[in-house]
């Protein structure tokens, strides 16, 4: 889960991390309110979470609290490379000496952390990696180890950040660190780090990206969810614990394993290019190597309440399950629909294959289940199921 | 033969007393394994599936010459368990619990690190490895294909049964499941070299996903050092870009681990990739008849 700026800067603060203070407005009126409280020159900042925002003009100085208002009108309903902003962070605007680069992030190819580390901080450290990467230090931390002041200290030098930023620098890195492994945090990125006129070392910026797996003992992370810009059907999703992600077709798809699903996706999608429409997938459902009626039951009742879905295709294998229980399990969830008077009225394409795949192709033509078709490939199941939503569209 | 897992593999289940772990226990006897016992600190010295409880991965490897360690703990207790089965140097260690945070995959694997590197981790989140007819450790179905002389490597585990199923004819000498977590234990890259080592292993499947650049990396140590045919899958092509698909792994951050990346990648280097799994399949079928 990635966080919104302001939401990464008070956890910063949290840790003793000197950040500028600042207020979240929702409303023009609401920015005028927090820049009048911090008096003097205040920035107005788009909280979205994707980069390039100040680039995108979602980032403005504002002179005083009328100026904060006007800016904070241009900002708000904004759309940054797809994200529309809803509200705006209001902060204090720092006397920056000068602008440095810092990040601690998951290095999955070595299989470890790495510090980043440089003294071209700012806008443009992607352009300044590509082009004179000597000027940008990577340097790998083990998790064992871990980050003390010195070693925190040696990064900044490593990063070119000059004598009068060490300090500072060092400080603030040694508790970024303490941010990362604390917060289960998968990326923790300040830029800029700047040093301010009066050689104070500060994240100006913060962009904080959690681990899921790990909320079972991270319990505040709850708190950061974005419940406003969750997508209601996969808010459903989620409350019966289905692996649910909406996308924007017309052919719903349920099938059982990650790996499988994201295939199907890829195939639905291929086969769709020969019909009217191009129908594409609607959404990504993993219901798991089990896959028991309830389950089954739950993601069909998801899927089907989407009213884009045109045509439904179950993809499974069987093979932990086998595919005369995953059959019975798609039975009994059609009648568990039914009796929640939720009658299934779109077309079902059932591909079963793997173990018992043939007694679970019977057990569904014996119940007689109206609008099933079963095909024997994931191939040409995708490719009925994508001609079903184009003639349905 | 097969690479890692063999008919004289000994198997001990750390979380064997638990739901999964009875589960999957008996299906890995029912497969043929052998499986020695189980590891419950709390339960030790009780019979389990007829089969001995004991209190440490030490002591049971003491007692029984166990040399591989499926682990079936929940997320909160992985990390403890996995660095229990380093210490004890046991050389083979299957992780299948899903759901560990990647700071704890991470220690762990350094943990393996500076002891040595002495255990070789498969996983967390996989479904484990299998050499049919020989041995199954983890969650594989044993009964969806038979022994032969394709080797599999995969990030996901369903697309590993259905592209052992669609090979049953041919069989396989081992599939490997890595598991599809940002940080992993076993790489593509180590079973990749493993097969072509392995002297019973005639062509290789890979499976990969979006998100990272393992196979990137895996295209790069084919070129130089595979000569065995390989033949690969990617799944995740149309998958959007900052959206989570079941592995925590599978994710496209901007231009970086895209499908098409990764088959173009491997196309490059002479891998054919196919565009569905069916497809993938049959291009290895063609490979296997041509011998």
């Amino acid at each position: 889960m990635d966080l919104f700026e302001h939401q990464a800067k008070e956890l910063f603060a949290e840790y003793g991390i000197p950040v500028p203070r600042g207020t979240v407005a929702h409303t023009a009126d609401e920015a005028r309110a927090a820049a009048e409280q911090l008096t003097g020159r205040v920035v107005v900042k788009a909280q979205v979470k994707t980069g390039g925002r100040g680039k995108a003009g979602g980032v403005k100085v504002a002179d005083d609290a009328s100026d904060a208002h006007a800016k904070a009108t241009q900002i708000l309903g904004m759309d940054i490379k797809g994200h529309t902003v809803h509200k705006v962070l209001i902060e204090e605007a720092s006397q920056i000496a000068e602008e440095y680069y810092f990040s601690f992030l998951l290095d999955r190819a070595n299989r470890t952390f790495l510090a980043i580390c440089s003294a071209a901080g700012g806008m443009d450290i992607e352009e300044v990696a590509h082009t004179a990467p000597e000027k940008v230090a990577k340097v790998p931390v083990n998790p064992i180890d871990g980050i003390d002041l010195a070693k925190a200290r040696e990064i900044a030098q490593a990063g070119g950040l000059p004598d009068k930023a060490l300090d500072g620098a060092a400080a603030l890195i040694e508790k970024l660190w303490a941010v990362f492994v604390d917060e289960d945090a998968t990326l923790v990125e300040v830029n800029p780090m700047i040093l301010s006129a009066d050689g104070q070392v500060k994240a100006l910026d913060g962009k904080v990206t959690l681990d899921d797996n790990a909320n079972f003992r991270q319990a505040e992370h709850a708190a950061y969810v974005d419940k406003a810009a969750e997508d209601p059907l996969e808010a459903r999703a989620k409350e019966k614990h289905l692996n649910y992600v909406k996308l924007d077709g017309t052919v719903g798809i349920i099938g059982n394993g990650a790996g499988l699903v994201m295939s199907t996706l890829d195939v639905v999608a291929y086969a769709g290019e020969a019909f009217p429409g191009q129908p594409k997938p609607a959404n990504f459902l993993d219901i798991g190597g089990g896959a028991s009626a309830e389950v089954m039951a739950n993601g069909l009742e998801i899927i089907l309440s989407d009213p884009s879905v045109k045509s439904v295709f179950v993809n499974v294998f069987g093979g932990i399950t086998a595919c005369d229980a995953v059959a019975n399990g798609i039975v009994s969830a059609f009648q568990l629909l039914e009796s929640r008077g939720e009658a299934v009225t779109h077309p079902l394409v059932v591909r079963l294959d793997g173990n018992n795949a043939a007694l679970g192709r019977q057990i569904l033509a014996d119940a007689g289940l109206p609008r099933v078709e079963l095909v024997d490939t994931m191939d040409d199941a995708a490719k009925r199921a994508a001609e079903l939503a184009a003639v349905g569209a | 033969m097969a690479i890692w897992l063999t008919e004289n593999s000994k198997i001990i289940v750390q979380g064997m007393t638990g739901g999964e772990g009875t589960k999957h226990t008996r299906r890995m006897l029912a497969a043929g394994a052998k499986v020695v016992g189980g590891v419950n600190a709390r339960k030790a010295g009780i019979v389990h599936e007829g089969l001995p409880v004991f209190g440490t991965v030490k002591e049971a490897m003491e007692q029984t010459g166990a040399d591989v360690s499926v682990v079936f703990v929940p997320p909160v207790a992985t990390k403890a368990a996995v660095k229990e089965a380093i210490d004890a140097e046991i050389p083979l260690c299957v992780v299948i619990t899903e759901g560990v945070p990647v700071h704890d995959t991470t220690e762990f694997w350094a943990y393996a690190q500076a002891k040595g590197n002495k255990t070789r981790i498969i996983g967390p989140n996989c479904p484990g490895i299998a050499s049919p007819g020989a041995s199954n450790a983890g969650i594989i179905p044993a009964d969806i294909t038979t022994p032969g002389r394709i080797g599999l490597v995969s990030k996901s585990g369903t697309l590993t049964y259905q592209l052992m199923y669609e090979l049953r004819d041919f069989g396989f000498s081992t599939c490997v499941g890595i598991g599809g977590d940002p940080v992993i234990g076993t790489t593509h890259i180590d079973a990749l070299q493993a097969f072509q080592d392995d002297p019973n292993t005639d062509a290789i499947v890979m499976i990969g996903e979006i998100g990272g650049d393992a196979e990137e990396r895996a295209a790069a140590y084919i070129e130089e050092n595979v000569t065995k045919p390989v033949v690969a899958y990617v799944a995740g092509f149309t998958a959007p870009e900052g959206k989570t698909m079941g592995h925590a792994g599978a994710i496209v951050s901007g231009s970086a681990g895209t499908a098409q990346a990764k088959k173009e990648a491997l196309e490059k280097v002479g891998v054919r990739v196919g565009k569905t799994p069916s497809e993938t399949a049959r291009l290895m079928r063609e490979i296997m008849q041509s011998r």
